[in-house]
């Protein structure tokens, strides 16, 4: 496919990087007058190029019609998938950041446009089919991401969650770089369909040697850094704790997306014919990421580093579906992927709209002790939030542990998703300690700052998808998750 | 003569020297730094040594990447490291504990 053509194909890409490079030159010139505006053109952005991501989703398109420039890179229905949640994400990240720093006086006109070129490069890690692509996707994506998290530069903790942030996740690009060195050295190629056929024992390939045996667990070991699972997780805690809250509401949901799916993309299709070869080591790793992301939970004060620990316990389920190597595996994990992504923007969403009388954000358990007495639809979204992490029917977050249970069972993984169920017990109870000091506790009244509509609509939305209410789209998002998992074993 | 294995176990030893670096050091946060620039030098060394030796320009080019990123790299890590430095007055590793748990 000619470059023209495949220019036309990554029309989202082309949008996203176009305005970046214009609202970039207004920030230049403008400075931070222009913030809101650029905040808007970047939501506005984001929203047109779900537009022309969103033919991509079902229209089947996968294998050889979907892959462009020479196979680097595929405009796919997991691709697709993957990035109208990134997009989600961001733009829910964009929308509550006004508010936020306007009050301490840092809403600059870098904060979109790092989050737009952040967005960006996720979406070239989800669409790349070849390890140069993934890598530039990767690095595009961190370089951003590390400013972020220290973009409120008078605030000590955030410089110090940027520092680690930026610490580990370049020694986590340098083993994954060195894996995917060694993959290129004993495979002689970095297109994923070629790394998959050199895999490939028997007649067409070499199999696996032990170099490549080596770089295949380095490049996993790099993934796992960025979807931050055990044992590469201690980042987690504290740059959630530290970056500033609209930042973490950010990493908590597109990155992670991105991470997973490129994981996915990596382990399922370029190694997927040496699925034995990585198995294990994704099954040690969901089932440290529940314990470890349970078990750390429970001593926690802080409702952002609580989170936190959540998301590592989220991981490893997620990872269950991964360590079943099959369709419904993968398919699972989409659908579970697009629930929590929900979830989280739900939850920090609801910390965002913690604020005393002169608008200060709190983020301690203590500050929300009854919270229930005054701010009680708050409160009650909180506790939906709560109950749908921990899995708890009727909520929508039972779905997505119940299809990645289901998957592993399927694929003959009964006693991992034994263990999964046992330790999500565990986690249910920090989960059910935020609620229950929010409903029982004598009343802090402390967070009793009103907050706008925009973050009301937004916790609105998330809350309606993880009702009940949800069910009703089970259907829907399991066809769409079938249609992107399908594109990750279709071999052309 | 030098083959393939000498150039992979020279980068495999500097790659390891920069993850040590990285975890034994407890002076300051530039030896950090440095640390990350020998692991991607190890990795330039592998990816350039793999390409004379399969003949095949694709790991040349990933190199020239590599390099790009990481002067981009060393450029966020100093500013970061900048603005830590305004609030806490001190780049030593075993100061950056304000947050646990």
């Amino acid at each position: 496919m000619g470059a023209w053509a495949s220019l036309r194909l990554i029309a989202a890409e082309d949008i996203l990087s176009l305005v970046g490079l214009l609202l970039l030159l207004v920030a230049g010139w403008c400075g931070d007058k222009a913030a809101r505006f650029i905040t808007g053109a970047c939501v506005l952005a984001l929203a047109a190029a779900a537009v022309f991501t969103v033919p991509a989703l079902t229209n089947g398109v996968m294998g050889h019609d979907a892959s462009v420039f020479f196979g680097q890179y595929a405009e796919d229905s997991f691709a697709a998938y993957a990035k109208l949640l990134i997009y989600g994400a961001a733009a829910a990240a964009l929308l509550v950041a006004p508010a936020f720093f306007e009050r301490v006086g840092a809403m600059r006109a870098e904060y979109p446009l790092l989050v737009l070129f952040a967005t960006l490069g996720m979406g070239i890690m989800v669409s790349a089919t070849d390890l140069l692509t993934l890598y530039i996707g990767l690095e595009l994506n961190s370089l951003a991401a590390y400013v972020l998290a220290s973009f409120l530069r008078n605030d000590g903790r955030s410089a110090e969650a940027g520092l680690k942030y930026f610490v580990l996740g370049a020694l986590a690009s340098g083993i994954l770089l060195f894996g995917i060195s060694l993959v290129y050295g004993f495979t002689g190629t970095t297109s994923f369909i070629g790394i998959r056929e050199a895999l490939h024992g028997g007649t067409f390939g070499a199999g696996l040697s032990v170099g490549g045996l080596f770089g295949m667990i380095f490049m996993l070991a790099g993934l796992a850094f960025k979807i931050s699972a055990v044992p590469f997780h201690m980042w987690t805690p504290d740059v959630y704790e530290g970056s500033p809250t609209p930042v973490t509401t950010f990493f908590a949901t597109a990155p992670k997306v991105a991470a997973l799916a490129l994981t996915m993309r990596v382990a399922l299709f370029a190694f997927g014919t040496q699925a034995h070869a990585w198995q294990q080591v994704v099954i040690f790793a969901a089932l440290a990421s529940i314990i470890v992301g349970a078990v750390g939970a429970i001593g926690q004060t802080n409702i952002k580093r609580l989170m936190a620990y959540s998301s590592i316990n989220n991981v490893g389920f997620m990872l269950i579906g991964l360590a079943a190597a099959t369709p419904s595996g993968a398919s699972a994990m989409l659908v579970y992927l697009a629930i929590y992504t929900v979830m989280s923007i739900g939850g920090f969403v609801a910390v965002l709209m913690l604020k005393d009388a002169e608008g200060e954000p709190l983020e301690t358990l203590a500050d929300i002790a009854g919270l229930s007495r005054h701010r009680k639809v708050l409160a009650g979204c909180l506790a939906m939030v709560m109950f749908s992490l921990a899995g708890i029917p009727p909520l929508f977050g039972f779905w997505g542990k119940f299809v990645v249970f289901q998957a592993a069972v399927a694929a003959g993984m009964v006693p991992l998703a034994a263990i999964g169920i046992a330790a999500s017990v565990i986690g249910a109870f920090y989960y059910l300690k935020v609620v229950k000091v929010m409903y029982f506790d004598e009343p802090a009244n402390l967070a009793v700052g009103k907050s706008g509509w925009v973050h009301q609509a937004i916790l609105a939305l998330c809350a309606a998808f993880i009702s009940p209410a949800g069910y009703l789209l089970t259907k829907w998002l399991g066809g769409l998750a079938n249609l992107a998992a399908s594109a990750l074993f279709h071999v052309a | 003569m030098i083959g393939i294995e000498h150039y992979v176990v020279v980068s495999s030893i500097l790659f390891v020297l920069g993850v040590l670096g990285i975890f034994l050091n407890r002076k300051n946060v530039i030896v950090i730094l440095m640390a990350i620039e020998l692991i991607l030098l190890a990795v330039n060394l592998n990816l350039v040594a793999f390409s004379a030796f399969l003949h095949d320009l694709v790991g040349q080019i990933f190199a020239m990447f590599v390099l790009t990123v990481a002067a981009g790299e060393a450029a966020i890590g100093l500013a970061i490291l900048v603005i830590y430095f305004r609030r806490r007055g001190s780049i030593a590793v075993d100061d950056a504990n304000h947050m646990k748990g």
